[in-house]
């Protein structure tokens, strides 16, 4: 679905990712970790339109979408859930729900992916006239994957979902993607919290420092003697 | 001084402050929406002016017919100046205030400029309308009628606004891309379109108060000035990007200015509003009700 083609980005001459290939099938999970700094964010970004990749492709369902900006990718079914949120703080949790479906015209395009949101984070429905600011940080968390759910996606990309947030919370929101990927979506996850991650994950790929490290099937890396060693720290 | 001089003035000042917080209005919202300050408010003010006088003077249109057609042309010269002007000032890598500044006062110049050479220096006036010079007594106290309908425009207008920004989904786009202009391709819409129709928007308020103006004021190529200055005080009395601190701050302005005038020789008038400016920038520097 999602075909990542040694794709290089670079900040101000400064190379953060260096010719990254990854594949996303249809269904899949799929678990990007790596150490701070290793281009995990980047990657992301490069997919979703926030930077442009100095070289390399991104096609999703054949198409080429590198370039494109980033508002017509989202559009196009990738939702990417950034790791600061970004959450439009002074609005109720209503309305950020509301304007994730903006896109859509009727109102049962819009209502639709609301069943599901509240059903994975039914707190959100006790919260719903509240500022998107008052609410704690796996709440926030929760509101942004709602926002990105609400634009119907076919791919959900997740920065860090961890950041910030009580580990009750964390275990709900890895449960959340699993859900997610149950009810027909599709989901790439960066992560430092590289064990819950590769738990859930069918696929994982490590980044070091901008490079692919290592690729394969969750259990196969979660297995791998210098990733224990280095990464999970057993 | 009787008790009646003083509520006619007030009365007086406090139709002018409506419409002074209509000619602003436009301002807040395009200040509050991208944190830019159009220096070329004042134009827009006068290029509504002037093309309520051409409609008026080549095709006999009242100026309160053509307020909406008025209204409907700033919209596309405020999307226009926008897309062709402002959105690449934005994109400078440096000295972005200076580049924002220039560019809107830049176009002032310009906008006078053109109105020079076209519509000569010569003081135009819409000289008969169904508005016109009239007055009605209320009680006892003698209101123009055109302050009394740009008033009414005024407060029709703010209402719009509110529903408008509250109720509608463009609305809420507007408020998302006022919290944060960058989080909105998340949701997949695209931010300079927000920001088109937001200049056009804004234009189009200030496009509605001009055409009114056009009835009780002459026209002329610098006309934008002196408004603009007290649209610039309106805003900031109010709060730098509030809609409503638009409308209040402008209340406030008109009922100042008429006090003032009340008290001190007519050619002083203007004096009241700047201190009452002052003291709201000493005390309170985000503005009546700012939230900055």
């Amino acid at each position: 679905m999602l075909s990542v083609h040694e794709v290089t980005t670079a900040y101000q001459g400064l190379v953060a990712i260096s010719a990254v290939s990854i594949e996303v099938e249809k269904g899949e999970i799929v678990c990007v970790a790596g150490a701070n700094g290793a281009g995990k964010s980047t990657l992301l970004k490069s997919i979703a339109g926030a930077e442009r990749p100095r070289s390399g492709t991104v096609m999703l369902d054949g198409a080429r979408i590198d370039g494109m900006a980033q508002h017509v990718i989202t559009a196009r079914g990738i939702a990417y859930v950034p790791e600061n949120r970004r959450l439009f703080p002074r609005l109720s949790v209503r309305d950020n729900l509301r304007l994730g479906s903006y896109m859509f015209r009727s109102e049962g395009d819009r209502d639709q992916p609301l069943a599901l949101v509240f059903k994975l984070f039914p707190r959100l429905s006790e919260r719903l006239e509240q500022r998107a600011e008052t609410l704690s940080g796996g709440e926030q968390q929760m509101l942004a994957i709602g926002r990105a759910l609400m634009t119907r996606p076919r791919l959900l990309m997740l920065d860090e979902p961890s950041q910030g947030i009580m580990p009750k919370l964390v275990d709900e929101i890895f449960a959340a993607v699993k859900r997610i990927r149950d009810a027909g979506m599709t989901v790439l996850i960066v992560e430092q919290r590289m064990a819950e991650c590769l738990d859930i994950a069918d696929r994982a790929y490590i980044l070091q420092t901008g490079r692919l490290l290592l690729q394969g099937p969750a259990a196969e890396i979660r297995t791998n003697p210098d990733v224990r060693k280095a990464y999970l720290g057993l | 001084m009787t008790a009646e001089t003083i509520i006619q003035s007030l009365a007086s000042g406090l139709l002018m402050g409506l419409l002074y917080g209509l000619i602003a209005v436009g301002l807040a919202l395009i200040f509050g929406l991208m944190d830019v300050v159009n220096f070329a408010h004042g134009e827009f003010l006068m290029i509504a002016m002037y093309a309520t006088f051409f409609l008026f003077a080549f095709f006999a249109v009242d100026p309160l017919l053509s307020a909406p057609l008025v209204a409907a042309a700033l919209f596309l010269f405020g999307a226009v100046v926008y897309l062709l002007i402002v959105r690449f000032a934005v994109r400078a890598k440096a000295n972005a205030g200076m580049v924002q500044i220039f560019s809107t006062f830049g176009l002032a110049i310009v906008m006078r400029g053109v109105a020079q050479f076209f519509f000569t220096p010569d003081y135009r006036s819409v000289t008969h309308s169904w508005l016109g010079g009239r007055t009605v007594s209320l009680g006892g106290i003698f209101l123009p009628v055109p302050q009394l309908a740009g008033a009414m425009v005024a407060i029709a207008a703010f209402v719009g606004l509110y529903f408008f920004i509250n109720r509608t989904d463009f609305g809420r786009a507007l408020e998302a891309t006022r919290e944060d202009a960058g989080a909105v391709a998340l949701v997949g819409i695209d931010k300079n379109r927000v920001f088109a129709l937001g200049w056009g928007l804004g234009a189009a308020l200030v496009g509605l108060a001009g055409a009114i103006m056009a009835t009780f004021f002459y026209i002329y190529p610098d006309v934008g000035a002196s408004f603009a200055l007290i649209a610039y005080v309106t805003v900031a009395l109010g709060g730098f990007g509030s809609v409503f601190g638009a409308f209040a701050g402008g209340i406030i302005v008109g009922l100042v200015e008429a006090t003032t005038a009340l008290i001190l020789p007519p050619s002083l008038k203007s004096v009241g509003i700047y201190a009452v400016y002052l003291l709201v920038v000493f005390i309170r520097p985000r503005g009546l009700f700012g939230s900055i």
